[in-house]
Parts: C-alpha cells; sequence; structure tokens
C-alpha cells in the first residue's frame, strides 16, 4: 500500500521523525481553516502518489487566507499525470538552506536491506544515481543486526551532509530505519530531507510503502485502507477480497494464480488484443468467489468479453465449473465468456459444463485457443 | 536422480492437525513420500490418519529420523517454525505459506544463513517441490507429473509451475524433479541453486525454468547459466503486459521504475544462450523438440 504524502508523514511522526506542522484538506474552505490553525506562510501540497507534482502547479506558497484559498482552488480538482486531486496537505512553509536524500528498502538479490544517503536531494534520485552515482553512499544492513548510531553517524559524514546537519540526521536515520523495519514498510524514503536556514533537520516530504502481507500487526493502518483504491473496479473487487488490477484492454480476465494470470494476459497481448484486467480468485474457485469475479468484471463497461483460464492444482476444476454454472444463475453477464479449464479433474469439469455451452458461454481446449476465441468476440468477431 | 529430495527423504508435517496441513500432509503421504511425522505442540501423542504427531520438530527429529520438513503453518508463525526446523537440525524446509511479512522473511533468511548453513529453506509461499515417483513436498497435484525425467522444471510461479508439468506431461515427457521457488521478495532457494542443482544431476538433461516479473532473480540466472550451464535451458517469463508499479499478485512482482521488466529478463536470457518462448505452451512445445533431440 502506498501511502500519500501527509499519511507518511503522519507515520513518520509516530516514530519520531520530526516534520513540519500540518493538516489535511479536501475543500477549500478546509484548507483556509487549516492554515489559521498553522500560521503562516504556509505550503498547499497537492496529495498525488505520482512525481513531479511541484512542476505541474501542484506546490504553492501561501502568505494569507486569500492565497491559500486561491491555490487550494486551483490544486483541487487538478489532473496530475492522470492522477486527480482529491486532498491538499497544508503545512508550515520551512526556509531551505540544504536538501538531501535518504530512503531504506529491500536489496532484493543479496536478501539484506540497503540505505542510501546522499547530500544531493530534492531531485529525483534515479537521476543522481545516472549524473553523479558517487554522490549515493549505499550502506548494506544485515537485518538480524540493525542500524545503530555509531554506523549512521559515520554514514552520515561518509555522505558529506554539512556538519551542522549530521548528529540531527544521524538520529533522524536510526527513527527512519526503526520505521522502516518496525512500522513493516516496503520503502521508507525522504526527499529532501531538509537542514532549515535555522540549523533543524526534517523530512519535507514523505514516501512509503507499506507491506500489506504485514496488516494483521498494524490494526492504526486501517484508517489509511481507505484512500488506497482510486480505481473504482479496484475498490469494488478489494470489497469482494480479490486480487484485481484494472487495465485498459476490453477482454476481462478470470485466472487462478498470479503467475497464470500473468500468462494469461500475455498470450491476449500476443494474439491480438488487450486485457481489461488482471483478477487471481487464488485456490478457491467456489461459486461465491466465481460469483463476485463475474460481477467485478461485468460492472466494467469496457469489457466486451470474457476468459476464464483455470490449471486446477489444489483447485479442482469440477468445482470451477459448478461455481461458474452457479455464479451464470446469479450474475445477468453483458459479454460472452470463454472457458480454459485444464488441470485436476478437468474431464468432470468439462462435463458438467457440456449441456450449459451456448454461443455465450464457450469452451477450447487450450489456452492459445482460448485466447483466440476471446479476442475475436470482444472484436465484435 | 533428483535434486534436494529423493525416495529416502523423510518428511514431517509442521502445523499437520490444521485444515491446510491435513489435507496436503495426507495427500503427500498418499503420494508415496515418507511423511512420518507431525509437530503441534497441544496435539502431540494423536496421530493424523495414522501419522504420529509430536510436540516438537527436536521430539520428531528423535523419535523419526526425518530430514525433512514441510511447513503450513499461518503466516504470523510460520517463520519461528521454520527455525524451530533448522534448530532441531532439519535439512531441507518447505514453506507454502503465503502472506509472511518481508521483513520476516528477511530476517529468517540471515538467520538461516549466519547460524544454520546447512539447512536449506525452499519458499515461503510456493507449491513445493516434487520428484515424480519418489516424493512430494507441498500442493502440487501428483497426477500431472511424470516419473523417470530428463527435465528439471524451476519456477517462480505455482500455477504456471503446473502448467510446465502438464505440457511435458501430456507430451509424454517425464520429469526429474519440479521445484516452485515461490513469488515472495526474499526466496530461501532461487533459480541458480536449483540450476547448480540441475547441472549436476546426471538425469536431467534439459532444465525448463519460468521466472516473473519483479527483481533481478532471471537476470542473475541467466549470468550463471552463460557461465556454467552445459545442458539446454528453455525459459518463459510472466508479466510482458504487466504495468509499471502494480504488484501482479505475488508480493514480488512488480515492476519498479526500469526494473524487473519481462522484456530485459527475456533479453538476459536470450543473450545467456536460453531458448525464450512467448507462452507456456510454446516453452512446452520447444522442450518437446530439445528432449527428442537429446
Amino acid at each position: 500500500m502506498d501511502l500519500f504524502e501527509y499519511q507518511g508523514k503522519q507515520y513518520f511522526a509516530q516514530f519520531g521523525i520530526p516534520v513540519s506542522p500540518g493538516g489535511e484538506a479536501d475543500t477549500v474552505d478546509e484548507a483556509v481553516a487549516q492554515a489559521e490553525k498553522i500560521g503562516y506562510p504556509v505550503v498547499v501540497k497537492a496529495q498525488v502518489r505520482v512525481g513531479g507534482r511541484g512542476k505541474a502547479g501542484g506546490i504553492k506558497l501561501a502568505n494569507n487566507a486569500d492565497e491559500v484559498r486561491e491555490h487550494a482552488g486551483n490544486i483541487l480538482g487538478m489532473d496530475i499525470k492522470g492522477h486527480i486531486v482529491r486532498r491538499v496537505w497544508i503545512e508550515l512553509s520551512s526556509d531551505i538552506a540544504k536538501e538531501y536524500y535518504v530512503s531504506f528498502t529491500l536489496d532484493r538479490p543479496n536478501k539484506v536491506y540497503l540505505g542510501m544517503l546522499s547530500a544531493e536531494g530534492g531531485v529525483e534520485i534515479e537521476e543522481v544515481a545516472v549524473s553523479n552515482p558517487d554522490a549515493i553512499i549505499m550502506l548494506s544492513i544485515d537485518p538480524t543486526v540493525g542500524l545503530d548510531l555509531a554506523t549512521a553517524t559515520k554514514w552520515v559524514a561518509d555522505a558529506k551532509l554539512d556538519e551542522q546537519a549530521r548528529e540531527q540526521a544521524a538520529a533522524l536515520i536510526v527513527q527512519l530505519y526503526t520505521c522502516y523495519v518496525d512500522g513493516d514498510c516496503d520503502l521508507a524514503e525522504i526527499n529532501p530531507l531538509i537542514l532549515t536556514t535555522d540549523g533543524i533537520v526534517r523530512a519535507l516530504d514523505a514516501k512509503v510503502t507499506l507491506d500489506a502481507n504485514a496488516s494483521y500487526r498494524h490494526p492504526e493502518w486501517e484508517v489509511w485502507s481507505a484512500t488506497d483504491t482510486e480505481d473504482p473496479r479496484e475498490a469494488m473487487a478489494k470489497e469482494k477480497g480479490l486480487t484485481y488490477i484494472g487495465l485498459t484492454g476490453d477482454v476481462g480476465i478470470i485466472a487462478n494464480g498470479a503467475g497464470l494470470a500473468m500468462s494469461t494476459l500475455d498470450v491476449v497481448n500476443q494474439v491480438g488484443g488487450e486485457a481489461a484486467n488482471f483478477l487471481d480468485i487464488g485456490g478457491g474457485a467456489n461459486a461465491d468467489v466465481m460469483t463476485a469475479a463475474l460481477e467485478v468484471i461485468n460492472a466494467d463497461p469496457a469489457v466486451k468479453s470474457i476468459f476464464v483460464n483455470i490449471f486446477g492444482g489444489i483447485t479442482r476444476v469440477d468445482e470451477v465449473a459448478k461455481g461458474v454454472i452457479e455464479a451464470l444463475k446469479r450474475v445477468d453477464l453483458k459479454s460472452p465468456i470463454v472457458l480454459r479449464l485444464d488441470g485436476t479433474n478437468a474431464v468432470e469439469g468439462r462435463a458438467l459444463l457440456a449441456e450449459h455451452l451456448n454461443e455465450n458461454l464457450v469452451a477450447e481446449p487450450t489456452m492459445l485457443d482460448a485466447a483466440r476465441t476471446a479476442v475475436a468476440m470482444a472484436n465484435g468477431r | 536422480m533428483s535434486i534436494f529430495v529423493d525416495e529416502n527423504t523423510k518428511v514431517i508435517v509442521q502445523g499437520l492437525t490444521g485444515g491446510q496441513g491435513r489435507f496436503h500432509g495426507v495427500r503427500n503421504r498418499d503420494y508415496g513420500t515418507k511423511v512420518v511425522g507431525g509437530v503441534s505442540p497441544k496435539k502431540a501423542g494423536t496421530d493424523v490418519e495414522g501419522i504420529p504427531v509430536f510436540a516438537s520438530v527436536a521430539d520428531a527429529v528423535t523419535e523419526t529420523g526425518a530430514t525433512a520438513s514441510f511447513v503450513v503453518v499461518p503466516p504470523a508463525g510460520a517463520t519461528a517454525a521454520i527455525l524451530e526446523a533448522a534448530e532441531a537440525g532439519i535439512e531441507f524446509i518447505v514453506c507454502i505459506t503465503e502472506g509472511i511479512p518481508a521483513h520476516d522473511e528477511a530476517k529468517c533468511f540471515n538467520t538461516l544463513k549466519k547460524h544454520f548453513p546447512g539447512t536449506r529453506l525452499l519458499g515461503p509461499n510456493c507449491p513445493g517441490i516434487i520428484s515424480p515417483g519418489k516424493c512430494n513436498i507441498g500442493i502440487t497435484s501428483g497426477d500431472i507429473a511424470l516419473p523417470g525425467g530428463p527435465v528439471g522444471i524451476v519456477s517462480r510461479s505455482g500455477t504456471l509451475t503446473y502448467q510446465a508439468l502438464h505440457e511435458l506431461t501430456q507430451a509424454g515427457i517425464g520429469q526429474t524433479t519440479c521445484v516452485g521457488i515461490g513469488g515472495d521478495p526474499v526466496p530461501g532457494t532461487n533459480f541458480i541453486d536449483c540450476l547448480e542443482a540441475f547441472e549436476a544431476d546426471p538425469e536431467t538433461k534439459a532444465v525448463m525454468m519460468i521466472g516473473e516479473i519483479g527483481g533481478s532473480e532471471e537476470e542473475r540466472a541467466a549470468e550463471y547459466i552463460k557461465a556454467h550451464m552445459t545442458k539446454p535451458v528453455v525459459s518463459y517469463v510472466a508479466g510482458v503486459t504487466a504495468p509499471p508499479g502494480k504488484k501482479m499478485g505475488h508480493a514480488g512482482a512488480i515492476i519498479s521504475g526500469s526494473q524487473g521488466t519481462a522484456q530485459a529478463k527475456m533479453e538476459a536470457l536470450s543473450a545467456a544462450g536460453v531458448s525464450v518462448c512467448l507462452n507456456p505452451t510454446e516453452a512446452g512445445a520447444k522442450m518437446v523438440e530439445i528432449v527428442k533431440g537429446l
């Protein structure tokens, strides 16, 4: 789950990481009320999960209520790279002397943690990595050992952060590491980490990705999960407990297993079509799950045909077949279905479906044949 | 021969008395796997369809001489179960649990590496391992596999592993061992571990490797293949059409920035001399062609 900047800052604050005082607002009036509470000057910041909001006009300085009103009015509803701004974050403006960069994430090849620190913050770190790779000091951290203050102190010196920032930065970095590990983040990034003209170090931005697998031990994440999904199709699927990702094509996809679902998208693409979604129903393909999956796909107006691709391992194909038959009774489908059923009890499953087959419920023997038929149907054959 | 397990491997099931553990543990036993015990602290002294249940892995090892463990324990307790098995001297651990927090996996992997270098972990979040006709630890349906070799399979995805087995079995081509390494960001066993073992196994004549988007394991495997593999490798990488920034079901399957795309993986594998196919069916057909030409 990717957090918005304001959520990331709220999370940082729980771990003692210094951030600027601020508050969120969904309307112009709320924005003004927040600014009045915080005191001027404030910065009005668009809350979107995409980089480059400053350049797009999504971050503005306001010295009084009128300016907050003007900027919040412009920014709310703004389209930044396809993301509509629904919320702004109002925070006390900072006098920036220096901008740094720090982050923690998993070093997958080496299976340890990777810290990245740079005295050149405030710009895309990927650009720094290309233009001046020596300016990023990497730190490999053994997950069973962790990061202590002495190591962080040496690290900030190695990265050549300004002398006056080092003590505060080292302490903040240890807090960020704690947030990364104890807070179950996949990514905890501050860009920029700033030194103010009066010598204070704090997080001016927050990019946090939470590990959804750890949500069972973080009840405090509940408040953020409501804002997690922007695509209404994804929101509906999430409500039904399905793993769904909305795409832009017209062939609806239902498959079991993440790998097979990805492969199904690929095969549809190879035969000249485009998938409307990724949907993994997992191991339990009973009537309820199949009904839920078909309902979600049916609610997508772009869908013109539906490709159900099941390879039974633990999932039994006869159960899937019963699920499809039952789901067809419950859902009034707008699009035809193409089925490819293989694996455990496939013969029984196909036999069950045989009498239900018609021009809107077609079975194909292989994944490729089924993809071709589904694409042909989407194209109006 | 087979890799990691064989017909003599004695297996215990941690979590045997749970719904999943019972189902898969008994199924593995019925396949012919030597499932010699289960572990459940509260149900020690009972049995599950004739499989004795012990209070701890240490007890089970003492009583049965087991060297492998099948961990079917919910996410919150899974890494503790893995470490308990390692402490009791288990050499090969298969963990199918899905949904373990990444930090738990990272700590567990590094603890094993440091303190139990003789223990191999397969998974978590994997379908397990099957050496057809000899041993099946995990959730793979035994009837889609064909004994006798000569193909070794290694895959990050569960259902695509089944698909690969199916394609080969349908064509009458057997498998030596099929290993599902799992789709999580910190797999205990990776592609290279399996490729190395297949290269060393005299009965394995060719290898099918199924990758997916995310991380750089396929690229690293490509380097290994180029430098060390003499046996032909056929590969398929799922997720060519996956959009960046979205986790495609598996916690590890995400394209971040320019990293982890299927295209980059396919190019790296091609450059290493691997036969890269565009879908599982094509990969199956290519492998049939290679095996017939051996």
